[in-house]
């Protein structure tokens, strides 16, 4: 490559990297006053940008009607961020911050169903803006003078944010309460009002982001998550809350991802991303700018069941033997499905629960246990036991590798490192043609012939998933599953008590993960076919509705969050268009109502 | 000016105040003594809403405050300064003293920087420094001019005297006299008797979360059994 071709495409990474920005540093924001983690921020870029195109058409392509077509989306999309700050996380700023990120995950599922509804399912192209639409030749190399623009603007924002938070009084209490909230509302400032207004100007940074991306990409409704597993990763790797990081760590991955496509190995483009940050976050836990965050907060969550395994399991199993002699077609695929859904419920749940690791991309284990066993069927021709085998081997080197990096991170890092790593793992699912089937996936995953009917696989599947909900309570109430729990409590009493905090977690991991893709596995062979669905960032986001549903407290929890959430979305994909909205309503409803779940709800009558 | 009866507070499970009764008027100042441990920072969290009481009342200035979240209740007047200085440490004097500032509200003595810095001399050559670079004394000062920018009415001090130097420890004292000169109701909290026979009218001894003694400090400077009973004297 030239130094021409090479300066061309940094500017191009230049660009990139604004864009970047303004959605990260929103975000950022956000969670530096808030503590929140904002999972809608991506789909308030996304509607950014589709509002950006409707309002332009509407204006016409002058200069005024396009800027002031993105500057009045930004607006909309800032007062969209306050009513749902106000409806909706005002009421949770307390709460356990798996709460909070379901909470913002339905609002994800709410406005992905809004703009289907209001925008269709096609992509919405947006014209060029209008004065811009040439290229100026830098280095012998036409560079498209919108991109210039951008390159201007990424830090002319960061000018004015710094402006904004050095220079005026608003600017000064966002600074003392990312410090210290409470302190601060001794002082008397009012937090909700504070909130609310930061909450504004980060969701307007957002659909600033979107709407600016107007002559540069299609409005899509996949944008949402694709923006905000970006966004995490900049904010995690320039440390939370610091814009300045924000800025640092948006340049450098946008310049290490403009430099892959330059040099022709695109494909590197997505697992760069999670290299950066797996580097950057075993150096500086914190990122590049963060400081150590202040006590974490406990999870108060009571996630400890006890007791001994009661009989009415002991029924419900019998029960589920006989289960094919009554139920056929149809019922029994669900019934599969229940499962398969339990385990993977179940490992999450030991994973959120009693190790206190919040993970939200657990479907990676659950996909690499998938396809591990589908790759080695198909393009190995292994027999399925071998196969399936292979699936909980598979997730488990996968869970080892992210716990290289995850061991050293807890609360709102982790979740997002596992958020990122879920992201690879799918976007090598997509990319790699040749061993996965990309998006059009895998398919002839058949079990052997002595399990291929539908009942005989139910029993099998039956047989498995016990064993291993058995033994995962087993693991669980052992001496191992005690030291884990007194990790969770207190790392640091752990530490001192002689335990080895590094290595627990790993083992914590390492279970989970496994157990996983032991049910990847068996899910592999009940459909027959796999595609990157199966470890998409909505599969980890229903694991966590399951042990939600079902409550952290009881490891049956997951059992009976798996069989009302697969009853649920059946019912409700079959008669409602707009499911995903609807399930983004169930999911309020229970954090608002039920945060203890439904186990946790019969629990407390129990006793 | 402050009442507080039947006094309840818990951390989740854990109940820490069991029933506190106090009472106290402008211009005068009453210590609050008792061990480590005893519910001193606890009583006045919960008056300043900071932790939310879960039995009894708390008038201030004829409002009814308990339950009331922080912000609220600063407002109506009552300043808080906690035990462990809480500076925005990225902050600078200056930065921290505008933070405490509350643009709307009139009345009670207007506290401004200038009158600050001559309370406070020390800050006025740190005005444009980070808190977070500053000594435990001069933190410590921060913390209660950043108070008194609230031109607060009443004010809960909690340990004041803690970890600092015998210089600092008097211009706080001065200070304090100089809040009660004004007009002030101070609410303070000590393990230092002799911070505490320097400054206060009255004493109110607490032990678990109990007030076991109430009455002027001379009668508590008098009686040498009840401080070595209930205090780490
Ligand atoms: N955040 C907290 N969570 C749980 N318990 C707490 C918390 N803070 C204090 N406690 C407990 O409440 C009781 C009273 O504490 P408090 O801080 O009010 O004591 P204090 O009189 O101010 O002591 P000190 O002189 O050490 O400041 C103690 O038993 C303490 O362990
Ligand atoms: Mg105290």
């Amino acid at each position: 490559m030239t130094a021409a071709a090479l300066a061309s495409y940094l500017l191009t990474g230049l660009a990139g990297a604004s864009s970047l920005f303004l959605v990260a540093a929103g975000l950022s924001l956000i969670f530096g006053v808030t503590r929140i983690v904002n999972f809608a921020h991506g789909s308030f870029f996304m509607l950014g940008l589709y509002l950006a195109a409707t309002l332009v058409e509407a204006f016409g392509r002058t200069p005024l009607g396009f800027w002031g077509g993105v500057l009045l989306a930004s607006a909309a999309v800032g007062v969209f961020g306050t009513i749902v700050e106000i409806l909706i996380l005002r009421r949770l700023y307390g709460a356990p911050e798996l709460l909070q990120l379901l909470a913002t995950f339905a609002v994800v599922l709410i406005v992905k169903d809004a703009a289907l509804w209001l925008w269709g399912p096609e992509d919405v192209l947006g014209p060029r803006a209008p004065g811009l639409r040439g290229a100026v030749v830098i280095f012998g190399r036409a560079v498209p003078e919108y991109d210039l623009l951008l390159i201007a603007l990424g830090p002319a924002v960061l000018g004015a944010l710094w402006l904004l938070l050095a220079r005026t009084r608003f600017g000064r209490l966002v600074r003392a309460a990312t410090e210290d909230r409470e302190m601060a509302s001794a002082l008397g400032v009012d937090q909700a009002r504070l909130f609310t207004l930061v909450f504004a100007l980060g969701s307007a940074l957002a659909g600033l982001g979107g709407a600016l991306q107007l002559p540069r990409e299609p409005a899509s409704l996949g944008l949402d998550l694709a923006i905000v597993a970006d966004a995490f990763v900049v904010v995690v790797v320039g440390g939370l809350g610091s814009l300045p990081g924000a800025f640092l760590a948006a340049l450098l991955i946008a310049e290490l991802k403009a430099l892959c496509i330059g040099l022709g190995v695109s494909k590197l483009t997505l697992v760069i991303e999670f290299l950066v940050m797996a580097i950057v976050l075993a150096i500086r836990p914190h990122g590049l700018l963060g400081r150590p965050e202040a006590a974490p907060r406990a999870s108060a969550v009571d996630a400890d069941g006890a007791g001994s395994t009661p009989p009415l399991a002991w029924i419900l199993l019998g029960a589920a033997c006989l289960l094919p002699l009554v139920l056929g077609g149809y019922p029994l695929v669900l019934a599969i499905d229940v499962l398969i859904l339990a385990l993977f419920a179940a490992s999450l749940r030991w994973l959120v629960g009693p190790a206190g690791l919040v993970s939200f991309g657990h479907a990676a284990f659950f996909g690499l246990g998938a396809y591990a066993a589908g790759i080695a069927t198909v393009k190995l021709g292994w027999p399925m036991a071998a196969s399936l085998a292979l699936a909980p081997v598979a997730a488990g080197i996968g869970a080892i590798a992210f716990s290289l990096v995850a061991v050293r991170l807890s609360g709102v890092y982790l979740a997002m490192l596992s958020l990122a790593f879920a992201q690879i793992v799918w976007s090598l699912a997509f990319q790699w043609d040749a061993l996965t089937g990309g998006s059009n996936g895998l398919v002839g995953v058949w079990p052997s012939a002595d399990v291929s009917g539908k009942p005989a696989y139910y029993l099998l599947t039956l047989a498995v998933v016990a064993l291993a909900w058995l033994a995962l309570r087993r693991f669980e109430r052992g001496r191992l599953g005690h030291a884990i729990r007194a990790v969770r409590d207190s790392p640091l009493r752990a530490e001192a008590v002689g335990l080895d905090v590094s290595g627990l977690r790993r083992a914590a991991l390492l279970v989970s993960g496994a157990l996983a893709g032991l049910a990847g596995g068996l899910f592999a062979f009940s459909k027959g076919s796999l595609s990157p669905e199966t470890l998409s960032i909505p599969r980890s986001v229903d694991g966590l509705v399951m042990v939600l549903l079902g409550g952290l407290a009881s490891p049956f929890g997951p059992i009976l969050g798996a069989g009302l959430f697969t009853w649920l979305q059946d019912e409700a994909a079959r008669r409602v268009d707009f499911w995903r909205a609807l399930v983004g309503l169930v999911i309020l409803a229970l954090v608002f109502f039920v945060p203890r779940g439904l186990a946790g709800f019969f629990g407390t009558h129990r006793r | 000016m402050l009442t507080v009866a039947g006094l309840e507070a818990a951390y989740g499970r854990a109940q820490v105040l069991f029933g506190v009764d106090l009472a106290l008027g402008p211009g005068e100042v009453l210590v609050l003594l008792g061990r480590n441990g005893a519910g001193k920072s606890t009583t006045l969290k919960a008056i300043m809403g900071l932790l939310t009481p879960t039995a009894g009342t708390v008038t201030f200035d004829g409002h009814s405050i308990a339950g009331k979240p922080p912000h609220e209740i600063a407002r109506l007047g009552l300043g808080y300064v906690p035990e462990d200085r809480r500076v925005f440490a990225g902050l600078t004097v200056a930065e921290n003293l505008d933070v405490g500032r509350q643009p709307d509200r009139l009345g009670a003595p207007a506290w401004n920087e200038d009158r600050l810095f001559r309370l406070f001399p020390r800050l006025a050559e740190l005005r444009s420094r980070r808190a977070g670079q500053m000594s435990g004394g001069e933190q410590q000062m921060l913390t209660v001019a950043r108070t008194l920018m609230g031109n607060p009415r009443g004010l809960l001090l909690d340990e004041p005297s803690e970890g600092l130097a015998p210089v600092v420890v008097d211009a706080m004292a001065d200070a304090v006299l100089a809040l009660k000169r004004e007009g002030l109701a101070v609410l303070l909290s000590e393990q230092n008797l002799r911070f505490a026979l320097r400054v206060a009218d009255r004493a109110a001894i607490i032990e678990q979360g109990r007030i076991r003694f109430v009455g002027p400090i001379a009668a508590l400077a008098a009686d040498e059994s009840l401080a070595r009973a209930y205090l780490a004297v």
